[in-house]
């Protein structure tokens, strides 16, 4: 469930990386302060654990496909809050960076997605609510569950906030959400049951080794600090976005109802350049976030002009000039490649 | 060269789970000795050497490396002067690149750039690794790992070397210019090994552990010859000293 | 088993990229690092239905391929590995927008069609930004980048960490499926089960090897602070790179290109 750069405005983009900044600047000087120098090496291990064990898969029973660990949970599980944060923040940018998956700037809003959830909320609130001071195979089972669903949905959940603000894809918000929840609940289904057998193993293997995690503080009083923190800043980010929407566009909300049900008028044919430019008017009316991205207000007045391709003579040129410029860039990259390349002179 | 001294005094340890490794184990080395420790799987090697820098703590028994008792007050005293080359040298070449593997030990002793600068340059030439100072640890062969290895290890100028295993995953020829190289060096070494080839090669005295405890101390010859001890203690006598063993094969069904 | 083996590849591959020695590769990794964030954003902030304002984009990707002496079909066949979730999610545009946006002679496109493309215009575009960036500048230039630009240092610590390990581990992760995949038969082994005690194995081996790790580390006086000697210098090319090109992106993003040079094409033509 990556978000990718293609999707994405950039102040959505823009708002989920400062918010991932000063989740990751808060675990890292957490981290500092806790003095936990073992943690250093411990967390880069695990990373390249998740890494690695993503690779192995396995066959889920009845259906010939097959499935593998995402990882938040068991970290959280093993690390705690604010360092399984940073850890699973690290994975992320290398996927990013090397797979590209995602994308540099939806970094931001993937390692909200799949970090903060996991980390900050389904692994405090839910998880070692059930799993307490005292594991047994059946709380583990029950906590892992319950937390891997909790985050996916929670994951799943940002997935759509994030592209329906960003207003890209035009798939409408409640029908993505419905689409996604519930692939997203069989995955956590899967996460969970795969989370609780590992650590399970773990914990019969070397039962230590879970004693360290509820020494993560999120148990303790002051503990739930960046949990709230965390919120917060997501609830000022939604209710900014939320706000300038509703702000430009009165009828937002309106809309999203409209968007859904109101298709099919909107899909019968008309004529000519004048029913062409009306049905332009009605789409900037009946997708206003089609402006959300364009952060001057005075872009907004000279939109209509913007879109010469409207009438075939102008296409005509739009096309002629986007060809022209592909051909142009072709000839000097390979002309910037001869003259760079020593081999080839 | 009094400081140069390691002495360890009936030491014992267990792990927390009350397994006993250590039994009592006692010697003595002086400056400049090249000593093998040698034991069956489980014998208590590494334990041994983990205590000889503070990475473990003795249950009982004290440890002295050079004028002072090891103790938290001289934990990084005895770190900088006992360096420490694990088995795995995946474990021990942590850093992005093999400069800043070997510049890891000097920057924490707090040295300037220049000095660090000059220390790591000099530690990879003298295992012969100048040349692979930019290379991430993942780009490198395994002898190419010990060697930067023992550089990380060296750049600390320490006075006493406890090494795990040098010679293990390395091919014939590389586990011979290790030992060469290990031979031209002046510091006191402690080598903890099954190879006993190399311990006749390197070490002038060998200790011999068995469960916990040292069975035997003293020159390796006389020690690597003495096959009652070796079979007790889980050894074989090293190949140089059995004679041709093709040959000695032959002769047996001809008598 | 091989998608473990080409994924590692492939990261050995981007690193071994970025050994070159290119005008591109020497300079200094933050002017790239900035540089790269300035293209992304300047391209994802056209609107949805913008798709000439984007080629002239293609002349950074085409023109760092080149300088850096980057294969353009490696890099085209990672993008397009990457493609489906932005594929799969952009492909709804055509079905639920449906109005005609453009008519060329006979035919109409529908915005969907011309919001489509734009998604996997914009996908190309950032993609291959983000990886060019990498195999021109390898990770732990990156990383200092990073550090120096303000990031945390333990958030960098960890990145360094985790890629120095991810090679280690994966190495792990595969000889325990080569051991399960020799002994299982018919697709019996490959279950929950087994698959949960190979996780476990290779967890408790990975906490085994982090124990060893710090005792390694504390060996050589660590304190809790990764301290790193490499200093950056940033040169006057080093700005020009990063000033040139934000400038050219932000020109590109207020000035069409492609339109003045279609209008000057169509207006010579009779």
């Amino acid at each position: 469930m990556h978000m990718a750069d293609a999707l994405m405005s950039p102040a959505v983009g823009g708002t989920m990386w400062a918010a991932t900044a000063g989740l990751t600047a808060y675990s890292a000087k957490k981290l500092r302060k806790d003095l936990d120098e073992h943690k250093v090496p411990l967390m880069g291990v695990l990373g390249a654990f998740i890494f690695a064990a993503q690779m192995i898969n396995f066959t889920i029973p009845a259906t010939g496909s097959s499935g593998h660990l995402a990882g938040g949970m068991i970290l959280a599980i093993l690390l705690g809050p604010s360092a399984a944060f940073i850890t699973m923040a690290s994975v992320l940018t290398i996927q990013a960076l090397f797979f590209a998956d995602g994308g540099l700037l939806a970094l931001g809003c993937n390692i909200i997605n799949m970090g903060f959830f996991p980390c900050f909320i389904a692994y405090p609130l839910v998880y070692q609510k059930i799993v307490g001071a005292r594991p047994t195979r059946g709380r583990i089972l029950l906590g892992a569950l319950a937390a891997s669903i909790l985050a996916l949905q929670l994951g799943a959940l940002g997935v759509v906030l994030e592209t329906f603000f960003s207003g890209v894809a035009a798939l409408p918000f409640a029908t993505f959400l419905l689409l996604m929840l519930p692939i997203h609940l069989a995955i956590g289904i899967v996460e969970g049951l795969v989370t609780a057998a590992v650590v399970s193993f773990v914990w019969q293997a070397h039962p230590e080794i879970l004693a360290l995690a509820p020494a993560a503080p999120a148990a303790r009083g002051h503990s739930h600090k960046p949990l709230w923190l965390g919120l917060a800043l997501f609830a000022v980010v939604t209710g900014g976005i939320l706000s300038w929407f509703a702000s430009s566009h009165p009828d937002g909300l309106e809309w999203s109802v409209k968007g859904v049900t109101g298709q099919e008028e909107l899909a019968a044919p008309r004529e000519g350049v004048h029913g062409a430019l009306a049905r332009i008017q009605d789409k900037l009316s009946f997708l206003p976030d089609y402006d959300f991205k364009k952060p001057a207000a005075e872009k907004q007045a000279e939109k209509p002009e913007s879109w010469p391709e409207i009438s075939t003579g102008k296409s005509l040129a739009g096309i002629l000039g986007a060809a022209l410029t592909l051909l142009l860039t072709g000839v000097i990259g390979l002309g910037l490649r001869r003259y760079c390349s020593p081999g080839k002179g | 060269m009094s400081h140069h001294l390691v002495e360890v005094k009936d030491l014992e340890y267990a792990y927390p789970d009350g397994t006993k490794v250590l039994r009592g184990v006692s010697f003595r080395l002086t400056h400049g000795e090249a000593v093998a420790i040698v034991g069956a799987n489980g014998a208590g090697k590494s334990t041994l050497l983990l205590q000889l820098n503070g990475c473990l703590w003795p249950q009982a028994g004290t440890v002295r490396i050079g004028d002072f008792p090891l103790n938290k007050g001289t934990l990084s005293y005895v770190r900088r002067t006992v360096g420490m080359v694990f088995q795995d040298p995946d474990d021990q070449l942590f850093m992005p690149r093999v400069y800043d593997d070997v510049a890891f030990g000097p920057l924490n002793l707090g040295l300037p750039p220049e000095e660090v600068e000059d220390r790591v340059m000099q530690a990879l030439a003298t295992v012969g690794a100048a040349h692979l100072k930019d290379r991430p640890p993942y780009r490198l062969s395994g002898g190419e790992k010990r060697a930067v290895a023992i550089a990380a290890v060296l750049s600390m100028s320490p006075a006493i070397l406890v090494m795990d295993e040098p010679t293990s995953y390395l091919d014939p020829k590389t586990r011979r210019q290790l030992i060469e190289l290990l031979k031209t060096f002046k510091h006191t070494r402690i080598i903890a090994t099954h190879d006993l080839d190399m311990v006749l090669d390197l070490c002038s005295r060998t200790i011999v552990l068995k469960e916990g405890q040292v069975v035997a101390d003293g020159p390796t010859l006389a020690i690597l010859q003495n096959d009652e001890l070796l079979h007790s203690s889980s050894l074989e006598k090293p190949l140089c000293l059995q004679g041709c063993p093709v040959c000695q094969g032959r002769k047996a069904p001809a008598d | 088993m091989a998608t473990i083996e080409s994924s590692l590849l492939n990261i050995g591959y981007l690193e071994t990229l970025s050994y070159q020695q290119t005008p591109l590769h020497r300079l200094d990794p933050r002017a790239k690092l900035l540089t790269t964030l300035v293209f992304i954003i300047a391209v994802v902030s056209f609107g949805k239905y913008e798709i000439t304002g984007l080629i002239p984009f293609m002349i950074y990707p085409v023109a760092l391929i080149a300088v850096g002496n980057l294969p353009p079909g490696y890099l085209a066949r990672k993008i397009l590995l990457a493609a489906p979730f932005a594929f799969f999610i952009g492909i709804f545009n055509p079905l639920l927008d449906r109005a005609v946006l453009v008519q060329l002679g006979p035919v109409g496109l529908s915005g969907g069609w011309v919001s489509f493309a734009s998604i996997m215009i914009r996908f190309t575009l950032t993609v291959s930004a983000a990886l060019i960036l990498i195999a021109s500048t390898g990770l732990n230039a990156v990383c200092l980048a990073l550090e120096r630009l303000g990031a945390p240092t333990g958030f960098v610590v960890q990145l360094l960490f985790l890629y120095r390990y991810i090679f280690v581990l994966t190495d792990e992760a595969l000889r325990l499926m080569r051991a399960r995949s020799l002994r299982s038969f018919q697709g019996r082994g490959l279950g929950f089960k087994v698959f949960t005690y190979l996780i476990g194995q290779l967890l408790l081996r990975t906490l085994a090897r982090a124990q060893r790790i710090h005792l390694a580390m504390r060996s050589r006086g660590f304190d809790g602070t990764i301290r790193l000697l490499r200093p950056l210098e940033f040169h006057l090319q080093d700005a020009v790179f990063f000033l040139g090109w934000s400038s050219l992106f932000l020109l590109l993003r207020w000035y069409n290109l492609p339109h003045q040079l279609g209008h000057l094409l169509t207006g010579l033509a009779p």
